[in-house]
């Protein structure tokens, strides 16, 4: 393995000489590279460990019945550790949404679709103000909701309104609609 | 600081220049494990640990640090977060077997580190403050790695911590009030766990401050080596750097190879199935053992089985638990005095023949026979085999060596390293040292 | 000269006391007194056996036998979660035993765990989901020890890890209750033992009597892959199958350490060829 020809390289690998990269060379080069990979493959666990934990992962989808919301009530549930505002709108709600032109919008997007199919008066949307994270208020009963009677963020005063979307202050988009799916009742989240 | 001859740092580019000139750290660490130490030629593997048990401290302290990303020191929850990490963290159960075997692959490494000054009499002048530091270090360790067992929260965990701190109750008059104080409590609980968390994250660090130290102290007179003959002149050393980094390089892969084959095909073995019960403080396990590294100093304390009385009036001096808790301190203070015990003007076990007779007869075998019976039940023979095992321990460090040390006729040194390495292989000349 | 002077005489003082006040007692109580004699069970007890053919996963290229590991959650289902909690396993892990997220789903369902009444909120039962971890059988200590004459049964999650040798134990207790050997009895009833009411004799428990009735009879279970239940058969069933909620990583560690040391021996392999590269210049080194 090592080289013992002798005489010619006392000199230790320090000198790599003008004539580029010889034989003697290439072996430290390639221990060292090596050691590099080893130690670079070593942070992807480091790294990696981070990560959300495997139960976090199974806990990402949410089961909600809805059956009993009445037009003009929202519930709250959670979804992956955020709230989760599902809102039974009115016909006078419904009727506001869609007065609005969509492509006048900040986030242009009509209620049809930020709803599903058949439940269009079944609003699903995350309670995480796009602004800055804060929980806005108008899902409870007797809260502010806003100057357009949607969802108001007391933080740094978002309007949304009755399809959740934004309308006045700083937030860039409306808030956002998970995936989900209608079975029967209940509405799985995730 | 150093040797004449050792290279000099030279900076090389315009950037390097300025750090050099503001905070010159690249200097510090050339002149500290670079080119800029120059080591004696001579030094065999047994001198690759002092670099492995940094590496140790390295690995623990990285994965210490990310298990407790995942840890929760509550007595309620603790079991059961260990048992997260293991189950539901991306690579949680190999950061902790890592983190499990490394504590034990870190005493190996130690050992062998603390028996190979030992042999070598690296203690002896002008190192002796090395030596001393070194002590700080191994204390310091045994106390962190003690604390991290019972993180855990299983049965061993909880029992070892009662044992441990139950030594300190055997100090009269303030034995019981300081046994409590420490615990935070009657037996341990949340606040024992809660303070053994604290300081478990806490110790590594201030050893890593005592290791630089250890190692600021290395590099006044420099590394010794296996003739016990101090550096002369050039030829006697080589640059740290390639020299000694390539051999570290090629011995950390050895040493990863037997590591990851624990931690991967052996993560258990060095456990003990009781801790993976939860604490249980109504029932106790049927064998108490602390972790293997704690073995021998475990057979001394129980080697003291009869309380110190007069004779026929069965007056107590001490109690048989006082003595043993004195013995295991004393056991490892005795190596503070070791530089002044030892006055064999030799310092390498090679060429003192009585000494190494001693040595590998004598006190090799005894840490064998201690580490096993600390781990035997406490029944016959072990506790006469500890007891005969313990009284030569002492022996050996307190009455042994100054006596050998003075009537020991050495066996000639060769003049320097150089004639070491380089002169006949046989039998080097017999020069005036 | 006055360190070594009272090392040599503290050095003494403690083989003084050490030898007269502790091993010559000892001694002398060895010779004099009455040979120690360990507890009468010892006689019966047994290190643990490994089933007929061993278990797939042992060894270091080891793989789960999935029909294996869902044979043994059948006898865990029916037999031992009658009074054995498995806490740190969730439903969602038995994925991992090749069920699909369908099938988890649907196990899942047939277990109830405690929750709480939407509307009252009072604590009720309901479906578990593949989320929720396996039920305790019992809602505390004290309920399971009041079922089962003061003995509490433990969580089996970890217990191939906490017994040595776990697998084999298992295996080994489960398939072990046997009649004592007739001579061997007759010497240690003379010695005292015995076996009291509400125990079961079985010489690979640590006391040789274990507060848990046989459970496993010829057939009494019935396996979905037709596998005939015979008393071995389930023993290193369930075996097989609590050594994966002990480490469910168990394989998947074995599969990266060939990786990582197959790695390291080749890194380690160019790092003594630099070294000795390095090295070369310089004369052989003394011995």
């Amino acid at each position: 393995m090592a080289d013992t020809s002798g005489a010619g390289t006392v000199d230790n690998a320090a000198d790599a000489g003008e004539d580029g990269v010889r034989r003697r060379d290439w072996i430290h080069i390639a221990a060292l590279s090596t050691a590099g990979v080893g130690g670079a493959s070593v942070l992807f666990p480091l790294v990696s460990q981070m990560a959300p934990t495997a139960d976090v992962l199974a806990a990402s989808t949410t089961d909600v019945d809805v059956s009993k919301v009445q037009a003009g009530q929202s519930i709250k549930a959670t979804f992956r550790d955020q709230p989760l505002f599902i809102k039974r709108l009115t016909p006078e709600e419904i009727a506001a949404a869609n007065e609005v032109d969509a492509g006048s919008l900040r986030d242009p997007e009509t209620l049809a679709d930020r709803t599903q199919e058949g439940y269009e008066d079944v609003l699903v949307t995350m309670g995480v103000c796009t602004h800055l994270g804060c929980v806005p208020l108008g899902a409870a009963e007797g809260e502010n909701k806003g100057e357009f009677g949607g969802y108001y963020c007391p933080c740094h005063g978002s309007h949304y309104d009755t399809a959740g979307r934004i309308r006045k202050g700083p937030a860039p988009t409306n808030l956002a609609v998970p995936e989900y799916a209608f079975n029967g009742d209940v509405i799985r989240v995730g | 600081m150093s040797f004449a001859w050792a290279k000099q740092y030279e900076p090389q580019s315009g950037f390097t220049k300025w750090i050099d000139e503001k905070l010159p750290l690249p200097r510090l660490v050339y002149n500290a494990i670079g080119a800029g130490y120059p080591v004696p030629r001579n030094l065999n593997y047994m001198w690759n640990f002092g670099v492995l048990a940094g590496f140790c401290l390295v690995l623990q302290i990285v994965t210490g640090v990310i298990l407790a990303m995942h840890y929760a020191s509550n007595t309620e929850v603790a079991f059961g977060q260990v048992e997260h990490i293991m189950r539901n963290v991306n690579w949680g159960w190999m950061m902790r077997y890592a983190h499990a075997n490394g504590a034990s692959f870190f005493f190996i490494v130690i050992y062998l580190h603390i028996f190979r000054g030992l042999y070598y009499s690296s203690y002896k002048a002008p190192r002796e403050m090395i030596w001393l530091l070194g002590v700080v270090i191994f204390l310091l360790m045994m106390a962190t790695a003690f604390m991290g067992y019972v993180l855990p929260w299983g049965q061993m965990s909880f029992w070892g911590a009662k044992v441990i701190t139950g030594l300190f109750g055997a100090i009269p008059f303030v034995g019981e009030p300081l046994q409590v104080w420490l615990v935070g409590g009657y037996a341990p609980n949340d606040s024992t766990l809660n303070r053994f968390f604290s300081l478990h994250f806490l110790l590594p660090f201030v050893i890593a401050g005592v290791v630089i130290l250890h190692i600021w102290a290395l590099h006044i007179p420099g590394s010794s080596n296996p003739t016990g003959v101090e550096v002369k002149k050039e030829s006697d050393t080589v640059p740290f750097h390639p020299y000694y980094t390539a051999k570290d390089g090629f011995g950390l892969g050895v040493f990863l190879i037997a590591f990851t084959f624990m931690v991967f095909f052996l993560p258990n073995f060095l456990g003990h199935p009781d801790n993976y019960i939860e604490a249980n403080p109504l029932s106790t396990p049927a064998h108490i053992v602390p972790e293997w590294y704690f073995l021998p100093f475990y057979a001394i304390l129980r080697a003291f089985t009869g309380d110190l009385t007069i004779p026929f009036t069965g007056i107590v001096l001490i109690q048989a638990k006082l003595l043993g808790v004195i013995a295991m301190f004393g056991s490892i203070l005795v190596w503070f005095f070791l530089p002044w015990l030892d006055k064999s003007p030799v310092r390498s076990g090679h060429y003192r023949p009585m000494f190494k007779k001693f040595f590998w007869f004598g006190l090799i075998p005894t840490m064998i026979v201690l580490t096993i019976c600390g781990g035997a039940p406490a029944e016959e023979p072990y506790v006469l085999l500890s007891q005969i095992f313990t009284a030569y321990y002492f022996l050996h460090f307190l009455v042994i060596l100054p006596i050998v040390s003075q009537i020991e006729v050495p066996k000639p040194l060769p003049f320097s390293i150089t004639e070491a390495v380089l002169g006949s292989d046989k039998e080097p000349a017999a020069q005036p040292a | 000269m006055t360190i070594r002077l009272a090392g040599i005489i503290a050095g003494l003082g403690i083989t003084a006391v050490l030898v007269l006040w502790s091993l010559v007692p000892g001694v002398i109580a060895l010779v004099t007194g009455p040979p120690a004699e360990k507890p009468a069970y010892y006689a019966f007890k047994e290190k643990p056996v490994e089933p007929e053919g061993g278990f797939s996963f042992a060894g270091p290229v080891g793989k789960w036998d999935y029909a294996q590991l869902q044979r043994g959650y059948s006898v865990y289902k029916q037999v031992c979660s009658a009074c054995h909690g498995l806490k740190y396993v969730a439903f969602r892990n038995l994925e991992e035993l090749g069920y699909s997220e369908e099938q988890v789903r649907a196990e899942a369902a047939t277990w109830n765990v405690p929750g709480i009444d939407p509307d009252t909120g009072e604590a009720t039962m309901r479906p578990a989901l593949p989320t929720d971890y396996f039920p305790n059988p019992y809602p505390n200590n004290v309920a399971a020890a009041a079922a089962n004459n003061n003995a509490i049964p433990p969580d089996l999650s970890l217990m191939t890890k906490a017994r040595k040798d776990g697998s084999n134990y298992v295996y080994s207790l489960m398939n072990g209750y046997v009649d004592p050997d007739p001579e061997k009895l007759a010497a240690a009833q003379e010695k005292g033992f015995e076996t009291p009411m509400g125990l079961y004799f079985n010489p690979w428990f640590e006391n040789v009597n274990l507060a848990m009735p046989p459970q496993l009879y010829e057939g009494s279970i019935t396996y979905d892959d037709g596998t005939e239940a015979s008393v071995p058969q389930m023993s290193a069933d369930i075996a097989a199958f609590l050594t994966w909620t002990a480490e469910p990583t168990l394989i998947k560690r074995k599969q990266t350490g060939w990786f990582v040391i197959a790695f390291l021996l080749f890194a380690t392999g160019l790092a003594y060829m630099s070294y000795k590269q390095i090295w070369a210049g310089q004369k052989p080194k003394k011995k």
